[in-house]
């Protein structure tokens, strides 16, 4: 896997309320909560953000509630992966489930700027960022994970898993 | 490098000789569990992908305990979820009214749980089976279908916090006082995403029952586990209740921990945890003077048989005081007769106290005993935030049975000794 795309950067402790608002969330369509993603942080991100584009983050991004909508509306925004310094365990986890790639590499996040363009592969864990021609390496997401990710989440990789069985 | 425990366990479930801090693995589950509660999301899940069976019939736990029984029409409908689905894919462990019980009094006390396991629940105090040496931890509605589903979930590799209690326990100092003091240490983020390994000479001395205590409130400081290593108390509890193949796990000498932190026990005195955070705590003879409107004795975390030894001998021959509501909630309906046999429920209902069938009731404020506005509860489970228990303008006081048992006498926050 592999993803090239703009990049927004964002502080740290971006926590769940900031990504979507519990106002939003008396809805769980993820094209309804997408409208609305980030707005706390960017009130005008909902606007610009397109299709393939990278969200690079400092530390501790997506701490607070269990909220499973938080990931789900940066997918369904089209953010293609989201690097962090370091991410929530809850939203870690959701993200993987829900099928939205995530990479931890502090060296990253203070070298990319907002604006540029970047390539990760999700193999390797390489991010080479097009703009500067500067490369990083994150921890590769485990095979296991990616995996669940290409699937696009854990429920469609279960649903794989079975019917690989049966056949 | 050597291993903990708990990297030792999830190594063992992902087939391979070694694991390390912050990588992910994808580990086999022993055991899966869901309550009243929590199933029916998951099973909404399974049915979006046409589920036509579970994993394993035998590892798939279902405990109808939060809301059972049924409170309302909405709790009603919901068990009945669970219900049908337990009898469409056949569960055996499926505990319904009459056999049920608090999950976490239940797996433990039925065999379910050996050590060496590695169990997820959707419920946040699944991490209590770490008392019986085994990785326990609580998980979402997703993880959780996917377990019931394959068998199978990931795992983040947790680092380690080592805690160690030397000393000789005082006499009125229980396992819920070492846990409440730890969290009063360390805070509720405390041992977030790590794993507590609980060790020392205490511990050793604890009792099954003390020792699931701890492990229980190991998710009020944000531990992904907590963990006591099986000894010969361990391996006699679980050989009493099943044959069921298991391996005891040690951490090595060597394992690496991200801290080490050590607690001499002589020194302590039973606690109470103020509201609303467990982390506020106070020894009992720091509390000042605060009276009660409710005593609730019972929970996943002090609902066991020593739990209810320990309030009885205090209660004995003594009357609830007139202006407190003493509820005692036993945790199965093996520990309501034994407390039967061994005469407790009969000093219970002597000393004024209200009897209830096992269930979650007034912990999570389902049922059995809620609270009004401004109302005080002194409490044995595990969770005083706003409006637990009830109204949000009312409060929850987290303690020991003995504590509870003595205040519930007294009629205010008292050491266990002064109602001697
Ligand atoms: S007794 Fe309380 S903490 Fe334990 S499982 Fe029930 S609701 Fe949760």
């Amino acid at each position: 896997m592999e993803f090239t795309g703009r990049v927004w950067k964002f502080g740290k402790d971006i926590d769940t309320d900031a990504i979507i608002p519990a106002r939003y969330m008396n809805t769980s369509v993820p094209e309804e909560l997408a409208k609305h993603c980030m707005e706390d942080a960017d009130p005008t991100f909902p606007q610009k953000v397109q299709n393939g584009d990278i969200i690079v983050a400092d530390k501790n991004f997506g701490c607070g509630s269990s909220r499973e909508h938080a990931p789900i509306c940066i997918r369904a925004a089209g953010v293609s992966c989201v690097i962090a310094k370091s991410f929530a365990r809850i939203f870690f986890r959701n993200a993987i489930n829900i099928g939205l790639p995530i990479f931890e590499c502090p060296e990253a996040v203070d070298g990319i700027r907002e604006g540029d363009v970047i390539q990760v592969n999700a193999d390797s864990g390489v991010i080479f960022n097009m703009t500067t021609g500067q490369t990083y390496t994150a921890k590769a997401l485990d095979a296991s994970m990616q995996e669940i990710i290409r699937n696009g989440g854990l429920m469609e990789y279960v649903k794989t898993r079975l019917s690989e069985a049966k056949a | 490098m050597g291993m903990t425990i708990t990297e030792k366990i999830l190594a063992a479930h992902a087939g391979k000789a070694t694991v390390e801090p912050g990588e992910l693995i994808r580990a086999k589950l022993d055991l899966v569990l869901a309550n009243d509660v929590t199933a029916p999301v998951s099973i909404k899940e399974l049915e979006k992908i046409n589920l036509e069976q579970v994993f394993d019939k035998d590892k798939v736990v279902l405990v109808q305990d939060h809301f059972v029984p049924a409170k309302d029409i909405k709790s009603a409908e919901q068990s009945k979820v669970v219900r049908d689905f337990a009898r469409k894919f056949d569960i055996t462990n499926h505990f319904d009214v009459g056999e049920m019980g608090i999950e976490h009094c239940l797996l433990p006390e039925k065999g379910l749980v050996t050590p060496g396991d590695v169990v997820i629940g959707a419920d946040s105090h699944t991490c209590t089976y770490g008392a019986l040496g085994a990785f326990a931890t609580g998980v979402g509605s997703t993880d959780l279908a996917a377990g019931i589903a394959l068998g199978e979930a990931w795992f983040k590799v947790p680092e380690s916090i080592k805690f160690e209690y030397d000393g000789k326990l005082p006499e009125d100092v229980t396992g819920k006082d070492l846990i409440l003091h730890t969290i009063g240490d360390i805070g509720v983020d405390g041992a977030l995403y790590q794993s507590m390994e609980f060790t020392g000479s205490a511990i050793d001395e604890l009792s099954m029952d003390g020792r699931m205590t701890m492990a229980n409130m190991a998710i009020e400081a944000g531990g992904k586990n907590g963990i006591i290593a099986a000894d010969q108390k361990t391996i006699a509890y679980v050989e009493e209740r099943t044959n069921k193949p298991y391996k005891v796990y040690q951490s090595d000498e060597d394992a690496k921990y991200n801290r080490v932190i050590k607690y001499d026990v002589e020194k302590l005195e039973p606690v109470v945890a103020f509201p609303h955070l467990p982390e506020n705590t106070r020894p009992v003879s720091e509390a000042g003077h605060v009276e009660l409107d409710q005593v609730v004795i019972g929970s996943c975390t002090n609902g066991r048989i020593e739990d209810l030894r320990v309030a009885a001998k205090i209660m004995q021959g003594k009357k609830v005081h007139k202006n407190v509501r003493c509820i005692i909630f036993p945790g199965t309906q093996a520990i309501v007769k034994q407390a039967m046999k061994e005469g407790l429920i009969e000093i219970f209902i002597d000393a004024r106290c209200a009897v209830s069938t096992p269930t979650c009731g007034p912990c999570l404020g389902g049922h059995m005993g809620i609270l009004a506005k401004g109302e005080r509860s002194l409490a044995t489970t595990n969770r005083n935030f706003v409006g637990r228990m009830g109204h949000p303008e009312s409060e929850v006081y987290l303690c020991g049975p003995n504590v509870a048992a003595a205040s519930a006498i007294a009629g205010r926050i008292v050491h266990p000794r002064e109602v001697e």
